[in-house]
């Protein structure tokens, strides 16, 4: 009967559990991009990387991309890459979002159609995104987007940069 | 007894496989045929109506779609 409890007790522990990773190191990743290369986040050390998680169909994303480009602009010189990682499962919603954007994104697109990145950043919601310093620490983890909320993250990213 | 143990502990084992769904795999229910109202027009003229019959509105629909995100 013992054991009886401590399996099912198990069974419920399989349900992986949401956790904040700022503080923490920036588990490592090597993505597809969009434009036919490789992301590395072990090549962007030393800068401060702005990673988010986006797809198709998700409304905030599609508010977070013009920002994403103001800030690539803004602090790109000082050394902010931003990395937007897909995570649409169809091809053609993806092109579909792509093209509708209107503007070709400066920063960096990665692709995840099977998630496992976000698995392992525990995405908790759509958009998630993390800054990331230049030692590799997470600085911010951040799920959703709101405009209300962007000058929040822009004075995270100024702080990670030292400007 | 020891049947009905057993019988309950494989059904504990099947629901890890009830995973819940992951926030990037919601794709499909955020599409608008997968909100609870599909026809928001029709809906407000549908509740229009009803509010106007009853001489009492509120208490229908929630907000948000099923992606979680809007």
């Amino acid at each position: 009967m013992k054991y009886f409890a401590l399996i099912f007790l198990f069974c419920f522990s399989l349900v992986a559990q949401a956790d904040d990773l700022s503080g923490h190191a920036a588990p490592a990743f090597s993505v597809a991009a969009l434009d036919g290369g490789k992301i590395d986040l072990s090549q962007l050390k030393g800068k401060v990387v702005y990673l988010d998680f986006w797809a198709s169909w998700c409304g905030p994303c599609r508010k977070s991309f013009p920002w994403m480009q103001e800030m690539q602009k803004r602090y790109g010189a000082q050394g902010l890459q931003v990395v937007a990682v897909n995570l649409d499962q169809e091809v053609a919603e993806r092109d579909g979002f792509m093209k509708k954007l209107g503007f070709n994104p400066s920063f960096q697109i990665g692709l995840d159609p099977q998630g496992k990145v976000a698995e392992n950043y525990h995405v908790k919601g759509m958009p998630s995104s993390y800054l990331i310093d230049a030692n590799g620490i997470t600085r911010l983890d951040h799920p959703g987007f709101r405009e209300d909320n962007a000058a929040h993250i822009e004075s995270a990213i100024k702080l990670a940069l030292g400007v | 007894m020891i049947r009905k143990v057993v019988l309950l502990l494989i059904i504990g084992l099947f629901l890890s496989a009830c995973a819940p769904v992951k926030p990037w795999e919601r794709g499909n229910l955020a599409r608008p045929e997968m909100s609870l109202e599909p026809d928001p027009i029709g809906a407000g003229l549908k509740n229009h109506i009803y509010s106007s019959k009853e001489a009492a509105s509120g208490g229908y629909g929630v907000g948000g779609g099923g992606c979680g995100c809007n």
